[in-house]
């Protein structure tokens, strides 16, 4: 295969810009709507939010404070299972999506008391929507995750969340879009675009490539992008540090907020947050300490696992950490996606946000991710 | 704190130590190993005396390592044994070690890197299989154990380390049954302009003499030796029981013992973010480094095998060099100091590279060494990911091995990537008709061996 | 399968290799002494289940993980003998002790 492998054709229905779990679920949704969809992807180097993702479907912290958050969350933990039988149908590779429900660790009472109280609050704003959740007594939640410490105090649940493996769901994005048709062409930074209403062009890989519609899933780059495109996307790296241990036979039987066993059988640490710029090298054994504090606190018998990698990769942060999907008002038919949690969202993604930008516009209710809620602060 | 942080203590790490205690710089060696000298020089202190590792081994090699226990003796260094290096703060210098005794930390004005080179992965069909093990592991096991390979011994590839190991094992009394070289026909025309280039035949001439006398002595000892050899398996169920090559060659064997050269260990050097360059000669990455092993990052060098492939001798003088250029840093020592005291280093460094041209073109691994051609042929031995995975993830669309591990999960398990990471560049490279060095290199990072949880949760505060 | 000398290199340490008792000299690792116990295998790999013996000596490829004194998967080819030592196989992917 000679590269840069010239794409066979430069005109396109849709054109998404970033091939990471963000865009490749949204292009995987548009190819399978029947657009000639192109993926246009950066190469083997490039801030991947979706290399770092820890791999869960999470719900039960999502959106205190702004319900629709909440419900697009639990709408795409509702959509993960067709989403996974599709694309493990089409294309033999199973994403390994587990939905046994999770857990938050509480450690002391006061960290139990206030989960009690979050959770409470999270039922309260979802009003008939409803929010199934159970505080549940130390004592109790031995029996359904086993070796938990002396220092848990409890644990909150709900049922509808889960994980999966990030790196298995991307692959299988990536070759089931390109099964339906779709064309994926990684090393290609845009380097120019124009836009106009319904008319988008778009320049990568040494070549010209043009759509009536165009999907800004760039993550970090949709910063600088969306201006071009009559959108905002104000958004900034917040870094975040995963541990790795060796496989163990020892089994979880779900994930919990900060720490879950993969299919393959290794734990994973994660759930640190901080600001570095755009590091990724450098990592702190401060905050990997921290982090394996925590984890052996939860769980005493991971002490004696070795951890074999650490990484840390960038989230991709709106000021008020939620989502913004935006469509241009200026140059109708360009649409943007930012967000972290690309696991968990992998869901409405493919399965609602890819029809609605087919059908060429967001339905009202997404008008409340719209960036303009960034203006209206501004203002007030 | 220390002045200087030495990583290993092979030939480059023990010459750096001595120079630089020499100068009064307060020294740190840190070293994987419970004894000094390295690869080339494991376990020197108890073996020396060993009649089949008599040579440099048993003489230059025994010779270092008591200079450097009298430079210990001395004063001056804090030498390290059983300790490895996890995690380097480059901004703070400070180093995060774990030893027999737990975890902790020091903190360093400059650190040299001197963790020396590695052996190029051979990945053969069956490479995999108990009992093929590289040529160095066998090597190793005479120097630490005075143990030798039982039964038909068969070394395959190229390169003067296998001339050396078929001399020892003979010593030993286990000459080995056969050599299959892979050198293909005609590597000797096309590499003889860059030994008469610059008189390196001439000022390698001890050198060459060395090689003759091996090849020499290990016919003598019985071994058969078939020449230009290529498409190599390694056959047998459950393990090695066979061995078979292009143009229907077959031997039964016990061991089969690889070799395809040495390329710098750039496991750390790559962790800690440093630019590294495709050495088109060498066939390997290798950090980048100006002439006293100095790297862009102001806290770090690299000197001996880790910055390019030169041998035990080169080692030393760029272990010198670097001491040289910490004392001079540190403001030890003057300039026009550092500059006269470097002459004898570099002119021992000029020499020893003399040959190294010749060498590079005469025994450069054949493109299947690189990449694979088979694509049932195991590329990652801990994820069991083969070449033809690899080239199915370049089609998919990765265009280096950071994507391919996205994908395949190569470079995930313990190892790290630093068996598999160049060989699924180099696939890559060849699927996508791209140069190796365009394809890139897999990221490691901290911990560069792995410590627990517990330990983790347990360090001190920084 | 690898031998000893024992004229150059005197055999002195006792170690177990499963649980056959087996000297070998001061300075050898574990690695080692699983080569001159003549083992099949110092693991399977937790993937397939493929067996392993020791493949670079040297601390790279991390095929020589085994269980040594009761801690699993050490590199044994890192690990020096000491008198008493037991050394067994690592089968498979590890188990974590949940006794604590």
């Amino acid at each position: 295969m000679p590269n840069p492998s010239p794409a066979a054709r430069t005109a396109y229905d849709a054109i998404v810009i970033g091939g990471g779990l963000v865009g490749a679920a949204i292009g995987y949704g548009l190819q399978r709507q029947g657009l000639a969809t192109l993926l246009l992807d950066e190469g083997d180097i490039a801030h991947r939010a979706s290399r770092g993702n820890f791999g869960l479907i999470w719900v039960q912290s999502k959106g205190l404070g702004n319900p629709h958050y909440q419900r697009w969350t639990r709408g795409s933990a509702e959509e993960w299972p067709a989403l996974a039988d599709d694309l493990h149908t089409r294309t033999g590779i199973d994403p390994r999506r587990h939905q046994p429900g999770g857990v938050t660790f509480c450690l002391g009472e006061e960290e139990f008391a206030a989960r009690g109280e979050y959770m409470a609050r999270m039922q309260a704003e979802a009003g008939n929507f409803g929010f199934e959740y159970r505080m549940i007594r130390a004592a109790e939640a031995r029996d359904m995750l086993p070796g938990i410490g002396p220092e848990v105090t409890g644990v909150s649940w709900t049922p509808y969340d889960g994980h999966a493996s990030p790196l298995h769901l991307l692959r299988a994005l990536h070759t089931g879009f390109t099964g339906l048709g779709g064309t994926y062409l990684p090393n290609a930074g845009v380097t120019e675009s124009t836009a106009a209403p319904g008319d988008f062009s778009v320049s990568a890989a040494g070549q010209r490539f043009t759509a009536p519609r165009v999907v800004l899933a760039a993550g970090l780059g949709n910063a600088a992008l969306a201006p071009r495109f009559g959108l905002e996307a104000p958004v900034v790296p917040e870094r975040g540090q995963i541990l790795v241990t060796e496989r163990t036979q020892n089994l979880l039987p779900m994930p919990t907020v900060s720490l879950r066993q993969t299919a393959e059988g290794s734990l994973m640490i994660g759930d640190s947050k901080e600001d570095a710029g755009l590091d990724t090298v450098t990592q702190s054994p401060e905050i990997m300490k921290t982090m394996a504090r925590r984890a052996v606190r939860c769980f005493p018998w991971i002490a004696e696992l070795n951890i074999v990698r650490a990484w840390s990769a960038l989230r991709v942060m709106a000021p008020d950490g939620l989502p913004i999907y935006d469509q241009s008002e200026r140059f109708p038919g360009a649409f943007t996606a930012n967000c972290h949690s690309g696991v968990t969202l992998a869901g409405t993604h493919a399965n609602r946000l890819a029809p609605m930008i087919a059908a060429g516009a967001l339905v009202p209710e997404m008008s409340l991710f719209s960036a303009r809620r960034f203006d209206v602060r501004t203002a007030a | 704190m220390t002045d200087l942080a030495i990583i290993g203590a092979g030939p480059a790490g023990l010459a750096a130590a001595i120079e630089a205690a020499s100068l009064g710089l307060s020294v740190t060696v840190i070293d994987e190993q419970p004894a000094p000298g390295g690869q080339i020089f494991r376990n020197v202190e108890r073996a020396s005396s060993d009649p089949a590792l008599a040579g440099e081994y048993g003489s230059d090699g025994a010779a270092l390592v008591r200079r450097f226990r009298a430079a210990i003796q001395a004063g001056g260094i804090d030498y390290r044994a059983s300790t490895t290096l996890w995690h380097l703060d480059t901004v703070g210098g400070v180093l995060s070690l774990r030893g027999e005794s737990g975890t902790g930390s020091l903190v360093a004005q400059r650190v040299l890197l001197a963790t020396g080179a590695q052996e190029r992965p051979v990945p053969i069909p069956g490479w995999t299989l108990p009992n093929v093990l590289t040529a160095g592991a066998a090597q190793i096991l005479l120097k630490q154990a005075g143990a030798v390979p039982r039964g038909r011994t068969v070394l395959a590839g190229q390169g003067p380390l296998l001339w050396l190991l078929a001399d020892q094992l003979a010593k030993a009394g286990a000459t080995p049954a056969l050599l299959l070289e892979t050198t293909p026909r005609g590597a000797l025309r096309q590499a003889l302009p860059a030994g008469l280039a610059g008189a390196g035949f001439w000022r390698g001439r001890a050198m060459l003499a060395k090689g003759a006398t091996l090849m020499a002595a290990s016919r003598r000892a019985g071994m058969r030796v078939i020449s230009h050899v290529t498409g190599l398996r390694a056959e047998g169920e459950g393990r090695l029981q066979r061995i078979t090559w292009d143009g229907g060659g077959s031997t039964e064997a016990d061991t089969l013992l690889l070799h395809e050269g040495v390329i710098p260990s750039t496991h750390v050097s790559r962790a800690l973010g440093l630019p590294h360059q495709w050495d088109e000669t060498q066939l390997c990455w290798r950090p980048e480094v100006d002439a006293w092993g100095a790297t862009p990052n102001p806290l770090l060098a690299v000197a001996g095998d880790g910055a390019g492939i030169g041998g035990w001798q080169a080692a030393t003088a760029t272990g010198a060099l670097a001491a040289l250029d910490a004392a001079c840093r540190l403001g030890r020592l003057p300039e026009h100091a550092r500059d006269s005291r470097a002459v004898p280093h570099r002119h021992l460094l000029r020499r020893m590279l003399a040959l190294r041209p010749f060498l590079d073109r005469l025994y450069a691994p054949a493109p299947g060494v690189l990449a694979p051609a088979d694509d049932d042929t195991i590329v990652c031995r801990c994820e069991e990911v083969t070449a033809g995975q690899v080239r199915a993830a370049a089609a998919l669309g990765a265009t280096g091995p950071n994507q391919a591990k996205a994908y395949l999960r190569t470079g995930m398990g313990p190892c790290q990537g630093r068996m598999c990471g160049t060989t699924v560049a180099a696939v890559i490279a060849q699927a996508r008709g791209i140069p190796i060095a365009e394809a890139g290199a897999l990221r490691p990072r901290a911990p560069f061996k792995p410590i627990t949880v517990g330990e983790l949760a347990d360090l001190p505060a920084g | 399968m690898f031998a000893q000398r024992p004229d150059p290199r005197p055999a002195t340490v006792e170690v177990f290799v499963g649980d056959a008792a087996l000297r070998v000299p001061e300075g050898s690792t574990a690695a080692a002494a699983v080569m001159l116990a003549g083992l099949p295998a110092i693991r399977e790999t937790p993937v397939n289940g493929s067996p392993r013996l020791p493949y670079c000596m040297m601390g790279i490829c991390f095929d020589c993980l085994a269980e040594i004194d009761g801690v699993a998967n050490r590199q044994a080819c890192m690990v020096t003998v000491r008198p008493g030592m037991r050394i067994a196989p690592q089968h498979g992917a590890r188990a974590a002790r949940m006794s604590a």
